[in-house]
């Protein structure tokens, strides 16, 4: 099993450069550990059901059921799925680059948001998901 | 000139961040809107929206320190929109406005502490929030600033970041995924529009509403300054020469993240960052200085030079 660790070097190791297509699929599999790394560490099996055709949104999905904070990367994930599809179907060589390109910076985001949810609790809790932290621990009024 | 009566003059809430570090925003904002020819009326003895800090504590408090805002602008200065330009403050006051309408427990706390604060309880309903971005869109709209422009945009490559709390949660914005017209929470797109008609060229950019880190910028800088740098570099990687920004805590986190990525990790990164309301003011014919692009600490006066806007 990877580690949240592993994974940077993972990302930097895959190359659009050298084959779009499989660094496309190299990434979604690497935002698919990212999922699952966060989701096993929460005691929750990983699904291998799909969403929409990709198992990373199923995982999301997973992911985000009782945390709203996990929906600041829903954007994130069906982004890479799309450029996943604009790799596949484009027609032309400099499309797919482009795409396969954009797929590293989501695929790092996703990694970054997520290993920084797992070092520090709460991160994205109380913003963009509103939930309060520390809700009950004190009545103030 | 296109233009409708809506919002025509609104109550306007600068909120804390717009009084600080982000004078450059609200100085373009109201510069902007008198170029428009709309009106500001600034909220009375506002107080802070409870930001994060009070959410974060006790999320009723919060909503009664918004709600206070809107009941100043309903009853004592009689206004139905009050108009935030902070993602923060936008948040917040949509968050209380929820919470006032849904949830007995923070209708109780606000009637409450209103009584004891000796001002009108604020009633769900009684103003309608909005952005920045709604205001500029649902007054003058596309066809009318492509009307008014004076300088413009000239096809500067434009990446738009909205970060998270202008579309998140979902359930806080009922007017928003509404179809045709109305602002989406999974791709927005009122800044793009705004910009495109005042003479930009927006950048096909993936990571519009990705979390910058902002609320851990403190706490755990290393790991904000990786989520800003990718985000820099996403730009930068789409053909973006500026990120164009509405949100004073995405904004400054760019330009400080921007400088710790090159000190701390080595990584340079060029693409300006400004927000979208000196871009627009700018091609409405004022002057880079008028909106303040000389004080953000993104320096991109060369930049607006070269593209004939100061």
């Amino acid at each position: 099993m990877t580690s949240i660790s592993d994974i940077e070097a993972k990302i930097d190791a895959v190359s659009p450069d050298r084959g779009p297509d499989k660094a496309a699929a190299d990434y979604l599999q690497l935002a698919e550990n990212v999922l699952e790394i966060w989701l096993e560490a929460h005691d929750k099996p990983p699904t291998q059901d799909t969403k929409e055709g990709f198992r990373l949104l199923a995982l999301h999905r997973q992911g985000a059921k009782g945390d709203g904070s996990f929906n600041a990367c829903r954007e994130t994930c069906r982004e890479l799925c799309y450029r996943y599809n604009l790799v596949k179907q484009a027609n032309h060589a400099p499309e797919k680059l482009a795409a396969a390109q954009q797929m590293t910076l989501l695929t790092r985001h996703l990694y970054l948001f997520i290993s920084g949810k797992m070092q520090v609790s709460g991160l994205g809790d109380f913003c963009c998901a509103s939930k309060p932290l520390r809700i009950n621990e004190q009545q103030l009024h | 000139m296109s233009e409708t009566k809506k919002y025509k003059k609104v109550a306007y809430y600068p909120g804390c961040a717009l009084e600080g570090t982000a004078q450059p925003y609200d100085h373009s904002t109201k510069a902007l809107g008198k170029a428009l020819g709309l009106e500001l009326e600034e909220v009375k003895n506002w107080n802070c929206c409870g930001a994060m800090e009070v959410k974060n504590i006790d999320p009723k408090i919060q909503t009664y320190l918004s709600s206070r805002v809107m009941s100043i602008a309903a009853n004592e200065m009689g206004h139905d929109v009050v108009m935030a330009p902070c993602n923060g403050c936008y948040h917040n006051l949509k968050k209380a406005e929820y919470d006032l309408a849904h949830d007995e427990g923070s209708k109780e706390v606000v009637e409450k502490i209103s009584k004891k604060a000796g001002h009108e309880t604020y009633k769900a309903g009684q103003v309608e929030t909005i952005h920045a971005l709604d205001w500029i869109k649902d007054s003058i709209g596309e066809e009318g600033l492509k009307e008014r422009v004076k300088n413009s945009l000239n096809g500067m490559k434009i990446a738009n970041y909205y970060g998270c709390m202008y579309v998140r949660p979902r359930h806080i914005f009922p007017e928003k995924d509404q179809g045709p017209g109305s602002e989406s929470t999974s791709a927005p797109h009122f800044m793009d529009d705004l910009l495109e008609a005042a003479g930009a060229e927006n950048v096909d950019f993936p990571l519009k509403t990705a979390c910058c880190g902002g609320a851990h910028t403190l706490s755990d800088s290393d790991t904000s300054t990786k989520l800003v740098l990718n985000i820099l570099e996403a730009a930068e990687a789409s053909g973006a020469e500026v990120i164009a920004t509405e949100c004073p805590t995405c904004h400054s986190g760019l330009e400080m993240h921007q400088i710790r990525a090159e000190k701390v990790l080595g990584r340079k990164t060029n693409v300006k960052i400004v927000y979208f309301t000196q871009l627009l003011g700018m091609a409405m014919g004022l002057s880079a200085k008028k909106v303040g692009v000389h004080q953000n600490i993104s320096d991109s006066m060369d930049l607006m030079k070269e593209k004939g806007l100061a």
